[in-house]
Formats: C-alpha cells, structure tokens, sequence
C-alpha cells in the first residue's frame, strides 16, 4: 500500500522515459508543499539543488546512459547526514549554519545510484530523543494525528514518507531511530547489520551503535535504499570488509522453512499496549500460514539492553560532542577567555537532553566510575550478544514488537525521561548486538493508529528480513491514508 | 649536579613525530613548515561526520622502534583521551592507554649504563597556537591563532623506567633515543623544530635508599640543553625542600627557559580526569607475524651496533677521550660508514675519523651525499702523502660541494703533491743557497727550521707539506752529522 508513487516505480518510469526526472521532481516538490506547513518534516529544503540533479538524471536519459538503479527517485535525508555545501544542522542551535564541505558516503551513494536530495529532514537533537521534540526548530508531527508526535529520532523522515509527500528517506539508528518512528509513522524502516553503510559523514552521536539505513512506503523501496547504500568503504574503518548481499532479489524468496522466534521480551512486556500485542501475534499468525515454522522463545537479557544503553551511548555521545567548543566551527558564544567562550558556546549550544547526555556520559566515564559504569555496560553488552546468539540456533528470524505503545501525545514525556527512554526498550538490544532489523507497518491499533512490527535477524541476514517482510506487508491489514496525506501522481500531465 | 647525599630519580617520556608520508588517521601530508591550515582535511580538522582510518607506514614505524628497543610487539587498541584544548580539533586525542604496540624494553646508552623501556606507544599530535598580543605570552594576549597542519601527525611517544640517576644520564638516553629514532627511519631527530618532545618525571631521595620519593611531572624541555638545566634544577628545587624539613607536592611543572627554573603548572588535584575509553571509530590493531616479521628482517643498524664497528677499527672494545668525542660526531651525523669505507681501503682510521669529525661533518648534509669511493680515494691521497693535510682539505671542500674525482679536482686546483724525490731536491736547493743558516741549524739552532720550511714554501708556492719538510731536514741534518 503506497500513497505517492513508489520507487521503483519512479525509477522504472524515468528508465523508461514516461516521465522525466524533472517532472517527478516538481510532483514532489508541489506535495511536500501540501503537508510541510502542518508537519514540519523538513529543516532544509534544497529544490535547487535537486533540479541540477533531476537535470543530470534526464541528461544521461536522452544520452542513453546507463542509469543508476534510484534514478529520477526523490529522497529526503535526515540532517545529521553531511551534505556538501548545503546546512547540516542535526536540528541543534550549535550547528545552525554548518555547512559541510563533503557529502557522507551514503548520500553520495544515493547521488551517484541517480536519486535526487529534495531535503534535510527533522530530528531530535543531535538524534538523542524519541519523538522529535528535542530539534531546535521545533517538532514534526504525525500525519495520522498531527497533535501525535512521529517518533525519533528519525521522525522527519519517517513523517514525509508516511504523508507521502517523498518516496524514500534516509535515517539513522543508535537505539532505534529508523525503527520506532517507522513504527509510529506506519512506514517501513530497516536498520542494516553494523557496519554494512558507511557512517563516514554521519554525524556521530553513539559511534558504536550508528547505522545508517532506509524509511520507505514499502520493503521492496526499502531494499532498493539499502542495496545502493551498502557496501565496504575505506573512509570507514568499522565497515565491513564483505558487506551485505544485495537484498532485492530476496523480496520474493518467502518464508517457507524458516524458523522465526516470537520472542516473549518483545510481546509480552510490562508497558505494552494490548492494541500492539494483538497486531504481533496477527503477523506471526500471518507468517505462519506463508510457511514459516514460528514458535515462542525467550530471551531474558533483553531487559537488560535499556541500562547499558543509557550508559554506552551517553558515553560516546560525550566524547563526540566535545567537538563542538566555538573554535572552529557552528555556534561561538564569545567570553573573557577560551573556557569562558567554550562553556558559554555549549550552554546556549545544546538543549536540555543532549546536556542531560553528556553529563550522564561524562560521568560514566569518569576515574572510579568507569568500572562501574561503562566498563560494567560493555560486559551486559557481551550478555546480549551471546543471548541473541543462543536465540539464533533455535530460529533464523525473530518477532516482536517495533515499540510498546503507538504514537502519544505530543509533550506527553518531555517532562519524564524515562518515560521517553522506555520507548526504544524493544529496538536497543539491536543495536547493542550490531543486528539488522526491520519493522513493517502492520495495521492500526483500535485508534487507527499505525502498529510497527519488528523483525530481527543475524548479522547480515538482511535478505531475511526483506524476505520476511514482504510477506508480512502482504499480509498485513490495509494502512488507512493519513489524514494529512500529499496527493501527487507521478509526473505532470503532458 | 646531584646534591650529595641524595639520588635523583628520573623518568623521561619522550614524543617523537614519525617521518610518515602522510598523517596518521588521514591523507594529508605529513610536512614541517607548510603555510598554515594548507595539511587540512574534514579528517584532521575533525569535522562533524569524519572519520579516521589507521596509516600503516605509521604502525610500521612504530614497530621498528619497538624491535630497535627491545620490546615486545603487541596486539593494541586505540583510545580517546578526552579534555577541551582549542588546538587539539576533536576536543579528545586518539591515543593507546592500557594496550600499546611495544611493551618491555630498554636502551643501552654508550656508558654501558641500561635504561628499561616501559612501553612505546601510537597517538596523534595536536595543532599548534599562536597567541597574539603585546607580551607575546598566553596572559594578556589579544587573540590566539590556530594552525592545525600538525594535528594528526604521527607520535609514538616512548616511557621510560624511572631508571634514569642525573641530568647527565637522562642527556644521553635522549641523545642514544635519538640515534636509535633515526636510524630506523622513524624520526628526522630535530628537537628544534618539535620532532622530539621531553617530558620527565623526577623525584629525589636519600643516596642508598630504596624508596621513591614524590614525583612532578616537568613538561616543555625541548632540547638536549633544556633538559640537562630543568633537571638539575629541578633536582636542586626538591633536595631544597626537603633538606629544608618541606614535602615536595605531586604536581605537573613547566620549564621556563629564560629563567632557567621550573614553575607550578597544575597540581594532583587539577589533574585532568581524561576519561579514556575504547575508541569506538577504529578496530583494535593486530599486525600478523609475516609483517612483523619482515619489518624485523629489514631492521638498518643501530648505533650501538655502528659504535662497536668504529671502536673496532681501532682494535678497541670501546673508544675513549677525544676519538669517543669524534665517533659520537660521525654517528650522530649519519657519517660512520664513510669511516669505515675508507678503513677498510687501508687509511689509517684515525685519519679517516679525524677527517670525517671534523671537515666532513663540518657540511654533513654534502657528506652524507658525497660518492663513498672519490672519498676513501682523496683520503687515500693524504695518507700517502700526494696530498698535504692543507691540500686534502682544499679538495675535500670542492669535492663535497660539486662531487667528482679527487685527482682530477687536485690537478684542476693545482695542487698536485710533491713526491718524496721531489721534495728533497727543493730541500738540497735552499740548503745549498743558505750554507750559513744551514751550518747552525746543524750547530742546533732548532729556530732555524722555521726559516727553511719558509724558504721550501716559497719555491714550492705553499704545496709542500709542512711535516714532511721537517722529517727532510731532520733526515739531512742526521745525515751530515753522521758523516765523516
């Protein structure tokens, strides 16, 4: 079910010449124009920038060049990926008007695969956040019920995607960025195997844990994202030498004979709500007569993964961060003397949650805390990973849920952190092991509001868990369109 | 000097920047001098989103210094160290904490005295800032300016054990580190543009005990004559206090070259928490065997090694006095195979040390260009007298600026040496046109001698050599006075 267009159908279009990248461009511009003012998905849009692209598309068409698998597909971007002399801002006060002067390897990736950047997309500062709410230039709001957020941190790119105003968009996933807004959001967001993108250019927040990866209207755009994107790079040294296989010829393989774990942690934990428990059991149910064999597995360590996960990311999140001091670069505050300007810089830099980070970091790290803290986070980390590899010799896949509850209320949990951080408890232990995982829309909860599934596989079985899901959106209860939804066709008539 | 009755106990770290093509996390090239902030990339510059990658040129440099020290090479693994500096780009360094590249080693300096070599580990330098105002100092100037070209240049820096005993001591283990440093080809060995950089760690305690006392850290000694005055101040500051009832504070000092005294920088207490943890952006670092074995394999010759071969030109098992002081010349200066070249072409050696000491390390880097053979060649000449010491020296200036053959630059400059036939005859010439003089230089008016050389000089026009003149006159006077 898509709203927009899909690419694959754009870039089969374009291939064919039945529509000019060009025109696809302005289709999407014009519907980006439609939902923009009521969501807010964007920090930056670059028309100009996409026109020179979509022209160069429609050039190598008529010159009958080869053409990249995307091309003429118009992709949004989340802004802590660097963008070459457009702003980079990862929608905090202290990078308002960096401009990097180099693509990251995954957008280049996406350019060179012939998809066209129409613009960056909102996000909880710096990626810390779970609703978009922690961005410097204000919230984006959920297409199913504006009043709702979409999630984070990834919620501009999952938002557009879901008003289908923009086929494809690139996230980021330290704790379940990609995956939870998807869910919320009612679109697919996949999480590759740590290591399979690139994170060169990615703006770091928890460097061990980032992903880059694909929000998209269906499993097959998403794939088609993640093949162009993937792949060993030499700029990254934690890239992964074999990389992942390609995941487009995986979408039709099905799931009979796999053995997919429902796992107890991830459907039956305290905080969940009915409405999300009901819509997983339905997609093991629907997997299960597709021909996978799926039966119940516990994995207790899961519990676990939300306190080492606010231990190991603060941690790196402060060393990363430390960067931003007003010498070089983004915001300068000026005082008496260098640490004078550096702190008053960095308090009217960052806001409350990524200060909050970096001082529970800072302190994580800290002489006499380290063993305690970090040192004691990396060993749950250790736990985590053996449990999912004891989990991976009963089943080939597993399921649960992509998050506890729907999307809430705006401001619901700004005041209770907490709260929030609970949000993202089914999709950290991912990030901890380095596993892909994707979630599938799969329905709505009594609400109308959008369900997420989740599925979690093995590093780099990412073909698994394409196969898997489209299964799942076959079978999935049809998505009712957003109330704030883009209504374009592709192309303009001639 | 040590106070008596006390022992200073000393530890250096030692930074040294290696000679890589390029830096160490990225492409920029790694060069001294370049206008500032031209070696930048998002990299070095520690841009949003950028990323290091390892430079393995650096790790191979690394490793020959720890095989030339002794250590062992190990599987390692990269650190942050985090604290703010507006020099130092990402606000961390990438360093080795608890698992560098070299553990467990040590240096035989040329006294035979053994300093042990805790570890040796990579990390990248920082940038550099200048601070612009009317003191030219860090208090009260207007502004600072930052040049980042160093900032991410390759260091290993080299941790002693507190074995070090005088600011004498602690002199040559920096000067035998240096040799060893650039012998592998790891450092260019020049303290004064920052290549190598001393840190030192002095305590002081009673002459016979076994206890260590309390350590400062003294920073900011960046040549062979800081470090000698530091300490001895240093240890002098420490005795003082406590000889004066006084403890001496665990605290980091800086060496203030104009003053000649260490002062206060930071105390235990302001010590830096840097938080170091795993550097989560790059793998832990195991170089296989076959590598490390083949950098092994190719290890040059070190300068205890190459001291051992001069000494044994003489038949010695170690040189001493003046000759000692010239060997550590040509050493130093990367001059030692000259030596022994010409050695084994049958020159005395200590003529080709002499020569290479002092007139060829006079220009060493034309010495250490020039063509081995046209050198051994135009020593050959002095030694056999075809060329007066004065006369080898001519040739030997024009050989080291232009190259060629010494016997043709000899014939062009006409300086051609007079054979021994020769010389003899110019002899019998003077002697016969001044038989007065002659008769009481035999008679044994030794002032004499003087005025002949002269005479044989002048109609020689200077290319006579001055002893053998003297042997002639001695041998003719002998002979006449021996005769009936």
């Amino acid at each position: 079910m898509s709203l927009a267009p899909t690419a694959s159908a754009i870039a089969a279009a374009v291939r064919s010449g039945e529509v000019r990248a060009s025109e696809v461009l302005e289709g999407c511009l014009e519907a980006i124009d439609q939902v923009e003012g009521q969501l807010g998905c964007f920090v930056t849009l670059t028309p100009e920038l996409a026109r020179a692209q979509a022209e160069a598309v429609d050039a190598q068409v008529a010159a009958g060049a080869p053409l990249g698998p995307l091309a003429g597909v118009p992709v949004a971007v989340k802004d802590n990926l660097c963008t070459a002399g457009v702003p980079t801002t990862c929608s905090s006060r202290i990078l308002a008007s960096w401009r990097p002067p180099y693509d990251a390897t995954a957008v280049a990736r996406l350019v060179a695969a012939g998809a066209v950047v129409v613009g960056k997309t909102n996000l909880d500062e710096f990626a810390m956040g779970s609703s978009t709410e922690t961005s410097a230039f204000g919230p984006t709001r959920n297409p199913y019920d504006p009043s709702r957020v979409p999630g984070g941190s990834s919620g501009g790119s999952a938002a557009v995607v879901a008003a289908g105003a923009v086929p494809l968009a690139l996230g980021t996933d330290t704790g379940g960025s990609i995956r939870q807004p998807a869910a919320l959001c009612g679109v697919v967001g996949l999480k590759p195997t740590y290591g399979a993108v690139s994170r060169y250019g990615l703006i770091a927040f928890a460097s061990s844990l980032d992903q880059v990866g694909p929000l998209a209207q269906t499993v097959e755009d998403a794939a088609a994202l993640l093949d162009a994107i993937a792949g060993h790079d030499p700029m990254d040294s934690t890239s992964l030498p074999e990389g992942v296989l390609p995941c487009h010829r995986a979408l039709d393989r099905g799931v009979a004979g796999l053995r997919i774990g429902l796992v107890r942690e991830l459907v039956e934990a305290e905080g969940i709500e009915p409405g999300v428990r009901r819509r997983v059991e339905d997609a093991a149910e629907a997997l299960a007569a597709a021909g996978a064999t799926v039966e119940p597995v516990s994995v207790p360590e899961l519990a676990l993964g939300l306190p080492a996960y606010y231990l190991i990311a603060p941690a790196e999140a402060s060393s990363n961060l430390a960067r931003y001091d007003g010498v070089r670069y983004g915001l300068r505050v000026d005082g008496a003397d260098v640490e004078e300007m550096q702190a008053r810089t960095r308090a009217a830099g960052f806001g409350p949650e990524v200060k909050r980070r970096i001082l529970l970091g800072t302190y994580a790290l800290s002489a006499g805390y380290y063993d305690a803290y970090y040192a004691q986070a990396q060993r749950v980390r250790t736990l985590i990973v053996r449990a999912f590899e004891r989990a991976y010799e009963q089943a080939d896949l597993l399921l649960g849920a992509t998050t506890p509850t729907t999307a809430f209320p705006l401001g619901a949990k700004v005041e209770d952190p907490l709260a929030m951080y609970l949000s993202d408890v089914f999709t950290i232990p991912t990030n901890l092991a380095g596993h892909p995982a994707l979630s599938v829309p799969f329905g709505t909860d009594d609400a109308g509001l959008p369900v997420g599934v989740q599925l979690l596989a093995p590093a780099l079985a990412e073909p698994s868990l394409v196969a898997a899901g489209a299964v799942l959106e076959r079978s999935a209860p049809a998505l009712p369109p957003p109330p704030v939804a883009a209504s374009w066709r592709l192309g303009v008539p001639r | 000097m040590t106070p008596a009755g006390w022992e200073a106990v000393i530890g250096l770290e030692v930074h040294c920047e290696l000679r890589t093509r390029t830096k160490l996390f990225c492409g920029c090239r790694n060069e001294f001098g370049a206008p500032p902030n031209t070696h930048v990339c998002p990299v070095c510059l520690g841009l949003p989103g950028s990323l290091p990658v390892l430079n393995r040129q650096a790790v191979e440099l690394a490793m020959r210094i720890g095989l030339a020290l002794g250590c062992r090479i190990e599987p390692s693994v990269f650190h942050r160290k985090n604290y703010f500096y507006p020099d130092m780009p990402k606000d961390y360094q990438i360093s080795q904490y608890d698992e560098p590249i070299c553990v467990e080693g040590a240096l035989t300096l040329p006294d035979g005295s053994r300093v042990g070599i805790v570890r040796a580990h990579l990390e990248e330098d920082t940038g550099k800032t200048s601070h612009i105002g009317e003191s030219g100092r860090i208090h009260g100037a207007g502004y600072a300016l930052v040049d980042y070209n160093r900032a991410g240049v390759p260091l290993v820096e080299i941790v002693s054990a507190p074995d070090i005993r005088s600011a004498q001591q602690a002199r040559a283990y920096v000067a035998e580190l240096r040799g060893v440093l650039v012998a592998t080809g790891a450092s260019d060995g020049r303290m004064e543009e920052g290549s190598l950089r001393v840190d030192a760690n002095v305590s002081v305690r009673r002459a016979g005990s076994d206890v260590l006392g309390t350590r400062c850290e003294v920073k900011n000694l960046n040549s062979l004559r800081s470090l000698v005055r530091a300490l001895e101040h240093e240890v002098a500051r420490q005795v003082g206090l406590l000889e004066a009832g006084q403890p001496v504070v665990q605290e980091t000092r800086h060496f203030d070259e104009d003053r000649g005294v260490t002062v206060a920088l930071r105390s235990k207490e302001e010590a830096f928490d840097y938080r170091y943890f795993p550097e989560p952006d790059l793998v832990a670092l195991a170089p296989e065997p076959a590598w490390r074995e083949a950098v092994a394999a190719s290890q040059p010759p070190l300068p205890a090694a190459r001291r051992q071969a001069l000494a044994e030109l003489f038949g010695a098992a170690r040189l001493e006095g003046p000759r000692a002081e010239q060997a550590e010349t040509v050493l130093e200066l990367g001059l030692d195979a000259l030596v022994r070249a010409a050695a084994e072409a049958g020159v005395d050696p200590a003529l080709a040390l002499a020569r290479t000491a002092n007139e060829a390390a006079a220009q060493a880097e034309a010495a250490r260009q020039v063509d081995p053979g046209a050198y051994v060649a135009l020593l050959r000449m002095e030694q056999e007298g075809r060329l007066s010491a004065t006369q080898a020296k001519t040739v030997l200036a024009e050989l080291l600026q232009h190259g060629g053959d010494p016997a043709d630059i000899a014939e062009r400059l006409g300086l051609v040496g007079l054979d021994r036939g020769a010389l003899a005859s110019v002899v019998a010439e003077v002697v016969a046109a001044h038989p007065e003089e002659w008769s009481r230089f035999c008679a044994g008016e030794e002032k004499l001698a003087g005025f002949f050389t002269g005479q044989v000089m002048r109609r020689t026009r200077g290319q006579a050599d001055g002893k053998l003149v003297a042997a002639e006159l001695a041998t003719r006077r002998a002979a006449e006075a021996g005769a009936p």
